[in-house]
């Protein structure tokens, strides 16, 4: 019987932890509103506080134990945030890069620019679609890009990594104003002469494994290049290396271009291109706005990181759960004589109830503020790096966002929840008389 | 040894205790053993023991090609017994989520690899059939191929007279017999004779070298002969144990080994704290009985080593419940997911570094209280002061 009980308490727990985490924040704030409410205008609630106060009190005496609740808690926030702040900010390096007012071109089918292929003659054909703005001079913005996976010596460990090297003309720069010279100069056409992302900076070194710098220089392809400048452009595009199209061409003997990057004319520009495109049966090419295109990109990992932080951060949770439960146990047990006469002199069973549970829900608010403290701290902008699916190196930095703290502390909350109820039920059923008699 | 029963009784004194205690060790080993058979099956998946080939690619980058006719020139370096090659395909089976690795393969590739189990009239057929595929076991199930079916991919790099839509005649299935690798047998291959006639944007050019070599020890030599072969011309080559092939790429995917670490040490720092905790209650409440046990005689180390055992004991038992239920949910999930996810097994290393873990931590945790224990005047702690 009081088996049957405890699985449907537990049953009711598990669909109520559900709802919880997937509760939006002014549910949760009319939730604590209520029963702030409720401890202040009723005289249970007033009760509960007052009990509340006791056990708080003596929490100090108790600190080696509480702390277990705490830090355990905080275990479970840090790693299940610093999990999700990884694909957070895979998902926001990928997404930053496309925008609704541009679209890239590739070849019908390939899925990314390593795959696609765009012959010279069809260019002049893509620029003449309807749907593509004109730039200043009249003509349309059109950037025909090369796309060259390169090796480049990492940092690290001073083994090769795969780079993406991007073969541009002065539209690209135009087209991508978020592109900007931070150090040096762009390169000059006809050149062989590279400007490198700041995220590529930070990865690899030149073949004497020296730090980049301007005037550095790299072999590619046995070709000597030379390192005019470095740009930053807050997206993916700050894991590249950027080099004129026209010498990349040749250095590499490619005659076709990987993708084009077009600028839209208005609001339906796109379903323009994307019509006229269709009509032209010379033309077998897909397009997709480049918001759409780097957010496919992401997808597959993000999601990965996403399904594997909430694994591990419910079986860490799990473990927490029965931190919790034993830590209250004992405190409970602990104070016997003390509940008892508290319930002696008047207090009813719910008041106790609610005392244990906002004791341990208040260690485990601490817990999940100390656990989302250390992810942000130790992670927040940490950089590392993946291989993306143009089969290269794509740099990114975990990004601890409000938004995940917020729901690391929820889950702090829930595991204080379930960590609390038990113990508090056991408290409420205390025969008053036996524990007083015990010692 | 003889006063196990009494550790086994002192342990289950508070059986809601030790119970919850017990759980959270078992979570955090059950977790521990997961992480862990990942990571070792990482770093061993690029440890393909007992065959010595090379893989010879572009120096430049992995994407760029290679001249068919350089399989010639390999196989006349001293020391190399075979070289096949093949070409990345990279096509896709109705939906690019249904990703696997597919490509061509020249003449004598599937040789190169006696692991890759096969009927031998089977391989015939593959190498007669002009059009013809082979899938490995599990990508056939997966699928529901049986040999005789088409199997349509789209190319994603590749057309074919303008158009991106390949067939494939299956004609051979191949199994591993390693369980470890069976995540290989997720790939299709196809003759290379076909996809450079078909396609319609190279000729003559590979993506990679397959090389056999007659002594591991000389690996080092071929190889660096075989980069010569090259030195200096627009296709420069780079050739590496399949070992450290695999080892370079896995690294570029992300640093498993970091991420593991660092989710292992906070798992052991909670679980540390956790058990360290239920210990100091337990000898806390046992003060008087402990007290009772120095008075009929047991010396102050016995209990020292009594407390130790206990804690020892405890998370030892969690700890094997929990590495035993890793071993039994990760197959179990692979073969729920029909090879989808491939989970590794439990390696024995895994289990070595999680006993070793479970002795330490049980001492560590043991240590205060057992200290404490050793430590107790009789007559105060009889009194309870």
């Amino acid at each position: 019987m009081k088996f049957l009980k405890n699985a449907g308490v537990i049953a009711i727990l598990l669909a109520c932890l559900v709802v919880w985490i997937l509760l939006p924040w002014y549910a949760v704030l009319a939730l604590v509103v209520a029963l702030a409410l409720w401890l202040v205008l009723t005289r249970s609630g007033r009760l509960a506080l007052e009990a509340t106060r006791i056990g708080i009190a003596s929490l100090p005496q108790r600190w080696g134990a509480s702390s277990v609740i705490v830090v355990g808690i905080a275990g479970v926030v840090g790693v299940l945030v610093a999990m999700l702040a990884m694909g957070a900010g895979f998902e926001a390096t990928l997404k930053q890069t496309g925008n609704d007012s541009t679209a890239i071109i590739l070849r019908g089918g390939s899925q990314a620019e390593t795959n696609s292929v765009i012959t010279r003659d069809q260019v002049p054909l893509i620029g003449a679609l309807a749907g593509i703005a004109k730039g200043a001079d009249g003509r349309p913005a059109i950037s025909p890009e090369l796309s060259q996976v390169v090796n480049m010596v990492t940092r690290a460990d001073h083994t090769d990594a795969n780079a993406q090297l991007r073969g541009v003309g002065e539209a690209a720069w135009a087209l991508r104003p978020q592109v900007k010279i931070v150090e040096g100069r762009r390169f000059n056409p006809g050149m062989r002469e590279l400007v490198i992302g700041q995220g590529a900076r930070k990865q690899y070194v030149d073949q004497q494994f020296n730090d980049l710098k301007p005037g550095s220089q790299i072999e590619l392809a046995n070709q000597i290049w030379t390192v005019v400048g470095f740009f930053a452009s807050g997206d993916s595009h700050d894991s590249e290396l950027w080099a004129d199209g026209e010498t990349l061409a040749s250095t590499y003997r490619r005659n076709a271009y990987q993708s084009v990057t077009v600028q839209l004319d208005g609001k339906d520009g796109f379903k323009q291109l994307k019509a006229a495109m269709a009509a032209d049966p010379r033309l077998k090419l897909d397009v997709d706005t480049t918001r759409h295109y780097y957010a496919k990109q992401s997808e597959g990992l993000s999601k990965f990181l996403r399904v594997l932080g909430i694994v591990i951060g419910s079986i860490m949770a799990v473990g927490a759960v029965f931190g919790a439960l034993n830590t209250m146990y004992a405190a409970v047990a602990g104070r016997a004589r003390e509940i008892a006469t508290m319930r002696a002199i008047g207090f009813r069973g719910l008041p106790v109830v609610v005392a244990v549970m906002l004791e341990t829900m208040l260690l485990a608010l601490i817990g999940g503020l100390v656990g989302g403290a250390i992810a942000w701290l130790l992670f927040n902008g940490y950089s590392v790096s993946t291989l993306g699916n143009n089969f290269s190196q794509v740099m990114f930095q975990f990004k601890v966002s409000p938004d995940l703290l917020w729901n690391g502390i929820k889950w702090a909350l829930g595991i204080g929840l379930i960590g609390g109820l038990f113990p508090a039920l056991r408290a409420a059923r205390l025969p008053v008389t036996e524990a007083l008699r015990a010692a | 040894m003889k006063y196990l029963h009494l550790i086994w009784a002192a342990l289950f004194r508070s059986k809601t205790r030790t119970f919850l205690t017990l759980l959270s060790v078992v979570t955090a080993f059950l977790l521990f053993g997961m992480l862990d058979s990942v990571r070792v099956a990482f770093n061993s998946s690029a440890n393909v023991s007992g065959y010595d080939r090379l893989i010879t690619t572009s120096r430049l980058s992995i994407t760029q090609s290679l001249p068919y006719r350089l399989q010639t020139q390999i196989e006349t370096v001293p020391g190399v017994k075979k070289a096949s090659y093949a070409t990345w395909f990279g096509g896709i089976y109705q939906d690019p989520k249904n990703f696997f690795p597919n490509f061509a393969v020249g003449p004598g590739y599937i040789e190169l690899y006696p692991e890759y189990v096969m009927p031998a009239d089977q391989l015939k057929a593959f190498y007669a059939t002009q059009d013809g595929a082979i899938v490995g076991e599990a990508l056939a199930k997966l699928h529901g191929w049986k040999i005789g079916d088409t199997i349509p991919l789209q190319a994603t790099i590749f057309p074919t007279k303008g158009s991106n839509n390949w067939n494939f005649k299956l004609v051979g299935i191949f199994h591993m017999n390693d369980n470890k690798r069976k995540g290989e047998e997720k790939q299709l291959m196809f003759n290379w004779k076909y996809f450079d006639e078909a396609n319609d944007y190279i000729k003559g050019q590979v993506h990679w070298y397959v090389v056999d070599v007659a002594d591991a020890g000389q690996s080092n030599r071929v190889a660096q002969a075989i980069d010569k072969l090259s030195d200096n011309s627009d296709h420069e080559t780079k050739t590496q144990t399949e070992q450290a092939f695999n080892q370079a790429f896995f690294k570029q995917i992300g640093d498993i080994g970091l991420i593991v670490t660092s989710i292992m040490g906070a798992v052991f720092f909670t679980l540390v704290l956790l058990t360290g905790n239920t210990m100091a209650q337990a000898v806390r409440e046992r003060i008087p009985e402990l007290a009772v046990l120095k008075t009929i005689g047991f010396s102050n180390r016995s209990v020292l080593w009594l407390v130790l055992a206990e804690a020892t004991l405890l998370v030892v038992l969690g700890g094997l419940i929990g590495l035993g239920l890793a071993a039994l949910i990760m197959p179990a999930v692979s073969q729920a997911s029909m090879g989808l996810i491939q989970l590794p097994n439990v390696p024995a290393a895994t289990w070595g570094l999680g006993v070793a873990m479970m002795i330490v931590i049980g001492v560590v945790v043991g240590l205060l209280p057992a200290l404490r224990a050793m430590r107790l005047n009789i007559v105060d702690a009889l009194a309870g002061r």
